[in-house]
């Protein structure tokens, strides 16, 4: 019974246009895995009225951090929060990326960076990064991110110094599909459907999934997908899947 | 002094009148890490079927203004499933067990309802007739009164325990349609289910669910249910279970207020896991205040 918490906002800050970073005060000590989610009540009242779940993009002791991209009503709300905000959360909830017992490989796409790097972070200097986005001025934590992972590929629409032009999947077709390693990734659902297409089935590939949410406790099975055994829920048997057990 | 809180349906005792409603409290396992089940008035279990079923297609819920639509499909594991797994656990809690349940036809209502009504650790039973059954006529058992009659007289010569049936509020008149579950035997009412609903993208032109409409649950239809309810009461005699958006004590109390005699939460435990002890404890708090001494008063005891 230690899921819930009434927390307080620390920062909340656009780091690029429409993308924001919050962080949020947690009351006691919590476990949280890479892959694992928070739903976020972003206020008290019934408009929106659903919390919404974030991924966990970072959690060091008594500070949780979520990235967001402004998106819609909630989102919007949750924006407007300043420093001392109280702010309600549940979780952390599902499915965390299986830990890589060795050297691993990180597909992500645009925001999907929020639900891999906390793993890139638990598991330093193992990852080859391959990370995709539409221009470079939408690059997030470069710097860091070059720093905990072995090798960072990034891809863009155009070609820049230190970008490869495309999408990340060819990118990574191009330059990891040889390295003999597992797979984790998160991304839009177009990413999900190349890399089903590209990866071997004999391959181990985690991704991370995306659904509308309720309870987020498994109890209202509104955030289904499709998988090989039927619908299976993205709260509490995910977030978090092998990828050729979906059906995309 | 303490005020009680307890509550009569049927032969049924209930310790306080706060249940949760169907399909919004899994089988009660799920919201057990944030909830002592043992404090709760019954657990209205997800609805039901003779064998597994796989839901509605994906996506399957959309957040509404004060609501949500979900068009869930009554995904559920079945009868058997549920004996086996998830019965054991409930059996070890102190409340009311109340498994909803449904059919694709009047037949397997009666099956499913026999067998429920032959297990141990369920101690009432609740129809669903107004879910999207199969393209049969009994789909429309809760909305066409001579269907409802059939249907609630045929499964009630079934069953010995208590039987609540949950009503749609699709129907031009409620009342009488509570009234023929009174005359059959019905021990109980519940209402009301979700309202038909939808929403649409307006850029795709389809519809924001899996499944073109769905049901409105939420603070948004509370109103709507509060009437249906109060409009119910004058018209039978049987308890009836209030349900629609009730979010917190002061919700609940306005359908006491106007005679329900037990109240089920549902979309609010999404918002707030353990906001069905924070609503029994405002109606606590509430009768201390009041200076009420049992909760039986303050049903019914609305003023026109």
């Amino acid at each position: 019974m230690n899921k819930l918490f009434k927390s307080k906002v620390i920062t909340n800050e656009e780091i690029r246009e429409s993308i924001y970073l919050i962080s949020l005060e947690i009351p006691i000590n919590i476990e949280s895995k890479p892959g694992q989610f928070c739903i976020l009540r972003v206020n008290q009242r019934f408009d929106p009225l659903l919390g919404r779940p974030f991924s966990i993009f970072d959690h060091e002791k008594d500070e949780i951090k979520f990235l967001y991209r402004l998106k819609g009503k909630g989102t919007n709300v949750l924006s407007k929060l300043k420093k001392g905000d109280s702010i309600t959360f549940a979780g952390p909830f599902g499915r965390w990326y299986p830990f890589p017992k060795e050297d691993f490989i990180v597909v992500a796409g645009g925001i999907g960076l929020a639900s891999v790097y906390y793993l890139i972070k638990r598991f330093p200097h193992r990852a080859y990064l391959f990370y995709g986005v539409r221009s470079e001025r939408e690059i997030l934590f470069y710097e860091e991110l070059k720093k905990l992972s072995k090798q960072v590929y990034i891809s863009t629409e155009k070609e820049t110094n230190y970008t490869y032009k495309g999408v990340v999947t060819e990118l990574f077709k191009e330059k990891g599909m040889a390295l003999p390693l597992p797979i984790y990734a998160c991304g839009p659902m177009i990413m999900l459907k190349e890399l089903k297409k590209i990866v071997d089935e004999s391959r181990l590939c985690y991704v991370a999934t995306e659904e509308r949410m309720a309870c987020g406790v498994g109890a209202c099975l509104g955030c289904v997908i499709r998988t090989k055994d039927g619908f299976k829920r993205v709260c509490t048997d995910g977030p978090v899947f092998d990828l050729r057990e979906l059906v995309l | 002094m303490m005020p009680s809180l307890e509550v009569k349906i049927g032969s049924l005792s209930f310790k306080n009148p706060v249940l949760t409603a169907s399909g919004t409290f899994g089988y009660g396992l799920e919201y057990s890490q944030f909830v002592d089940l043992n404090l709760l008035g019954g657990i209205v279990i997800k609805g039901l079927s003779l064998k597994s079923k796989q839901g509605n297609p994906p996506p399957r819920i959309y957040e509404t203004p004060c609501g949500m639509i979900n068009s869930i499909g009554l995904q559920n594991i079945g009868f058997e499933a549920f004996k086996k797994e998830k019965l054991p656990f409930l059996k070890r809690f102190n409340t009311n067990i109340i498994v909803n349940f449904f059919g694709e036809n009047l037949d397997e209502y009666i099956e499913i309802a026999t067998l429920l009504d032959e297990t141990e650790g369920v101690h009432a039973l609740e129809m669903n007739v107004s879910c999207p059954n199969k393209d049969t006529k009994w789909r429309r058992m809760g909305l066409e009164p001579e269907l409802l009659r059939e249907a609630v007289r045929k499964v009630r010569l079934q069953i010995k325990k208590p039987l609540i049936v949950k009503l749609s509020p699709q129907v031009t008149d409620i009342a009488f349609m509570a009234k023929i579950c009174e005359e059959e035997g019905a021990d109980a009412v519940s209402l009301i289910n979700t309202i038909p609903a939808m929403v649409i993208d307006i850029k795709t032109r389809k519809s924001m669910l899996g499944t073109t409409t769905g049901g409105l649950s939420g603070p948004a239809i509370r109103p709507i249910a509060l009437r249906a309810v109060w409009e119910v009461v004058q018209s039978v005699k049987i308890p009836v279970i209030g349900v629609g958006g009730i979010f917190n004590a002061e919700d609940a109390l306005q359908f006491f207020i106007v005679g329900a005699k037990a109240i089920q939460v549902g979309t609010a435990n999404f918002i707030n896991p353990t906001v069905t002890v924070e609503i029994i404890e405002g109606i606590k708090q509430f009768l201390i205040d009041e200076r009420i001494e049992d909760i039986n008063e303050i049903i019914g005891s609305f003023k026109e």
